[in-house]
């Protein structure tokens, strides 16, 4: 089996992890003929683990503005894909924050605003990428009507955009999506998302132009 | 074939202690557990056409599930769900067992006395020569998720789309983004020896394989094909050469809009390549919404005429949205998806079913390699198409909706019925397709199961479509599409959750299968469900003894193979029984049919042909009088063709 035999330098918590990695095989007897390999422990990394956290308050603000659908007047359409968002990615948040409690890690709340993000020893507060920041969330709670859908539609494609952003960059990271839960979970974000950008560019096709100048 | 009791002489004195025989068999199993489901004496018949009223699914006891003591990221069932069914009963369930407890088991495929059966970290296969009790035979560890397996002559087909696989089929992983050592595509096992497949080959694509289909080239018998879909991004071209995200407008190269298709030699299997990359996806136009079936439909249709209306020579309904609007310009172009999650073909019909994205596309598949798209729908209810089901005459389609990809808990009570389920159509003039209405799984499950439609194949009842269907933690559901405007779910079988908060775990049937007599069911969590049909006011034993003589070689169920009905007794009663459903004919001709039939069954050699085929032409002049006169030819016909 390959040997990851340094470590150092990496980050405490990825070589922890390799570590498990590198565990021997051991071997089952139970089947005749044939030496079976028992699979070593599933790996999470520094990328998983912030993947998983850093995407709750992404779903989070999802689920705030398009729970805003009825009261804004948002058309029959976009109440419908509203719905849709509430519910799905709310049962994605408890997904993740499960995973997260499962091993351990930190767990944001289900209506987190932002990221906690450690960097260089300090705690960053962040906006994952495609999230509305405190203005543009303010103008859009001001929008009825055909400007909601319009500010709706136009938010949650950039909204939905940074979420594939968020599983390419995660795939393109060290020792990334090795974890089943975490690998099937960005692949579901990857397929539903860049599904319903392609919905909602076709809705914003038939909204109306801005009243406004 | 011994002569079939008349189960409804039976059907009186069992019908009230059916019920309470599916609920005393749902809480003994939960004692039991699992493994042991096959000990009890089979449940009395239940020849209701009610359904179990409450519905015996909704409130199972969930199970409990434990960590691997050697691997704590895994779990292992501990205490057992309890179960409940109806018109179907589990014979035996194998548990995981050694390296792939705890691991993801994902397809199914079939050869001869053997099942295979994929896993995130390999497949395993099943001797099934006694498939009440299935025994384990080879175990192949080599990870790549999803596995989707397939298999052709002695070969085995694997998919691989995780960046975890490898090209040594190692469990350790890859750390860095680009490796020589990665694995994403289709693997190529020789199983000449199915104690030892030997792996003989490795084709790479670029986005991997989620899914694969193999189809055979009825033109072609040197080559079979492969067609690779997946649901994962393209990679670098630094680790595969010539893989571009492009838009195909600056390289013709590019991935996208298209499906890999790779060859395989059979002579040389070691050759298997990419042929073509066909582009089926490729200006595509917004696809037509299926009408009158949806408010949101109606508004949709509404909201695009009153934008047209408001905007001086606006641009048409159909007319993507231009990339910048809004200033975001990482918006990708109004162009439809760029893949397919998976392909069903059916070469007997000609077809094959995409199920792409937010589409449900409809191909001709007659040139093998060249597949041609020839209608793709929408629906607005419809989230991610995950797969497709023909009817066995061509002339209909099933597409299922995997929302959520199969994590989620999609059959909650405050679950729509329309969502997360399965879209039916009619192929009309072999060219479009025709909405005609949703079937999903209809018993309510808690927010601890994973539910949403999923794998599933046609049950061989002769003259109706019936199909098998998994639904993750909701079970498996079997429902009648014969009317496809009416499905209406005949049997089922579901357990209660694998664990209270073990959704994001997963558990539930990945898929159900039936080949040669039996239903085989891969469970994510608890490895391998066998179930048999039971007979019922749905289903008479003739219609099951029937479905049992239609037996394939092998099976991978998403390249459909035509069901064909050798002629048989059972065949001919089967319609009968079904003239008897439809009130085709009186009771007292059915009455004298069946005694003709027996009568004739008991003769031998030229007295039986004659007096089949007097019965035969008979029955076909009696057709005229029948108030079902289709299938009244059908039986006389089935009845001359037990006297060739």
């Amino acid at each position: 089996m390959q040997t990851l035999s340094s470590p150092m330098g990496w980050p405490r918590r990825i070589a922890a992890f390799v570590l498990v990695i590198a565990t021997p095989l051991a071997f089952s007897p139970r089947i005749a003929g044939a030496q079976v390999a028992t699979a070593p422990a599933r790996v999470r990394s520094e990328a998983d683990v912030e993947f998983m956290a850093g995407m709750i308050p992404h779903h989070a603000q999802a689920v705030l503005i398009a729970g805003w659908a009825s009261s804004h007047g948002a058309r029959r359409d976009v109440a419908v894909l509203c719905e849709r968002i509430v519910v799905g990615q709310r049962d994605e948040i408890a997904l993740m924050q499960r995973w997260l409690r499962d091993r351990g890690e930190a767990v944001p709340a289900t209506d987190a605003t932002h990221h906690k993000m450690k960097m260089n020893g300090m705690v960053h507060d962040m906006l994952m990428p495609g999230m509305l920041n405190a203005e543009q969330l303010a103008a859009l709670d001001k929008s009825r009507g055909a400007d909601f859908d319009r500010l709706f539609l136009e938010a949650m494609i950039g909204h939905h955009a940074g979420a594939v952003a968020m599983v390419n960059d995660l795939l393109g990271a060290t020792n990334a999506g090795n974890d089943d839960v975490v690998y099937r979970f960005a692949s579901d974000v990857f397929a539903d998302q860049t599904t319903e950008i392609e919905r909602m560019q076709q809705m914003l096709a038939t909204v109306p132009p801005s009243s406004r100048p | 074939m011994a002569s079939v009791p008349n189960l409804r002489q039976l059907a009186s004195s069992v019908l009230t202690a059916a019920l309470f025989v599916t609920t005393l068999y749902a809480s003994a199993c939960a004692s039991q557990g699992s493994a042991a489901a096959g000990a009890g004496p089979a449940p009395a018949v239940n020849m209701s056409t009610t359904a179990p009223s409450p519905d015996p699914r909704v409130g199972l006891k969930a199970g409990t599930l434990a960590k691997l003591p050697a691997d704590t990221t895994r779990r292992m069932i501990s205490t057992p769900a309890a179960e409940a069914s109806w018109n179907m009963r589990l014979v035996k369930n194998v548990l995981p067992t050694g390296p792939f407890v705890g691991v993801t088991h994902s397809d199914l495929a079939f050869r001869g006395n053997y099942v295979v059966q994929g896993n995130y970290d390999g497949y395993e296969i099943f001797d099934i020569s006694n498939p009440r009790d299935p025994k384990l035979f080879h175990q192949e560890v080599c990870r790549g998720s999803q596995s989707d397996v397939s298999v052709y002559g002695n070969l085995i087909f694997v998919s691989g789309e995780a960046p975890s696989g490898r090209l040594d089929c190692g469990l350790a992983g890859i750390p860095d983004s680009v490796s020589k050592d990665r694995f994403r595509g289709i693997r190529i096992f020789d199983a000449t020896d199915l104690k030892h497949p030997k792996y003989i080959q490795s084709v790479q694509t670029c986005r991997g394989s989620h899914t694969h289909t193999v189809v055979e080239d009825l033109n072609d018998k040197a080559n079979v094909y492969i067609y690779v879909s997946g649901s994962a991004g393209v990679r670098s071209a630094t680790e595969l050469p010539g893989c571009s995200d492009l838009d195909p407008s600056m390289d013709p190269n590019s991935e996208l809009f298209k499906i890999e298709i790779i060859q395989v030699p059979l002579a040389n299997p070691m050759a298997a390549h990419v042929v073509t990359k066909a582009p089926i996806l490729s200006d595509l136009a917004r696809a037509p919404q299926n009408a009158g079936r949806s408010a949101s439909d109606s508004a949709d249709r509404a909201a695009q005429a009153a934008a047209r209306g408001g905007r001086a020579g606006g641009r048409g309904a159909a007319a993507p949205a231009a990339g910048g609007r809004g200033g975001r310009g990482a918006v990708p172009a109004n162009r439809g998806p760029v893949q397919c999650h998976d392909i069903t073909a059916y070469p007997a019909s000609g077809f094959a079913g995409g199920a792409c994205g937010g589409y449900g596309v409809l191909l001709d598949i007659r040139d093998v390699a060249h597949p041609v798209r020839l209608y793709a729908a929408a629906d607005s209810n419809m989230s991610f198409w995950h797969s497709a089901t023909f009817s066995n005459d061509g002339t209909k389609v099933l597409f299922s909706d995997e929302w959520g990809g199969g994590s989620a808990p999609r059959c909650r009570v405050t679950d729509h019925y329309e969502w997360g389920a399965d879209a039916l159509f009619n192929i009309v003039n072999k060219k479009t397709l025709a909405f005609t209405s949703y079937f999903k799984m209809p018993a309510a499950q808690t927010s601890a199961e994973n539910c949403v439609a999923h794998n599933g194949s046609l049950v061989p009842i002769p003259g109706r479509d019936v199909m098998i269907q998994a639904w993750y933690q909701g079970g498996v559901s079997l429902f009648d599409w014969t009317d496809n405007a009416h499905p209406k779910e005949i049997a089922f079988m579901d357990r209660g959750p694998t664990d209270t908060a073990s959704a994001g775990a997963g558990g539930g049937s990945w898929s159900v299968y039936w080949y040669n007599g039996y239903m085989y069911s891969s469970e994510i969590a608890r490895g391998l469900d066998v179930f048999e049909l039971l007979p019922s006011g749905f289903i008479s034993q003739n219609e099951i003894d029937a479905a049992k003589t239609v037996t394939f070689d092998y099976l991978n169920v998403q390249g459909q193979q035509k069901l064909v009905w050798p002629a048989s007794f059972a065949l001919s009663r089967s319609y009968v029984d079904q003239l008897e459903r439809s009130k085709g004919y009186s009771a007292d001709k059915l009455a004298s049919i069946r005694a003709e039939l027996s009568a004739a069954e008991k003769l031998s050699g030229q007295a039986r042909k004659d007096a089949l085929a007097k019965l035969s032409t008979q029955l076909h002049g009696d057709a005229r009088g029948s108030s079902d006169a289709p299938k009244a030819h059908t039986l006389a016909s089935a009845i001359g063709d037990l006297a060739k």
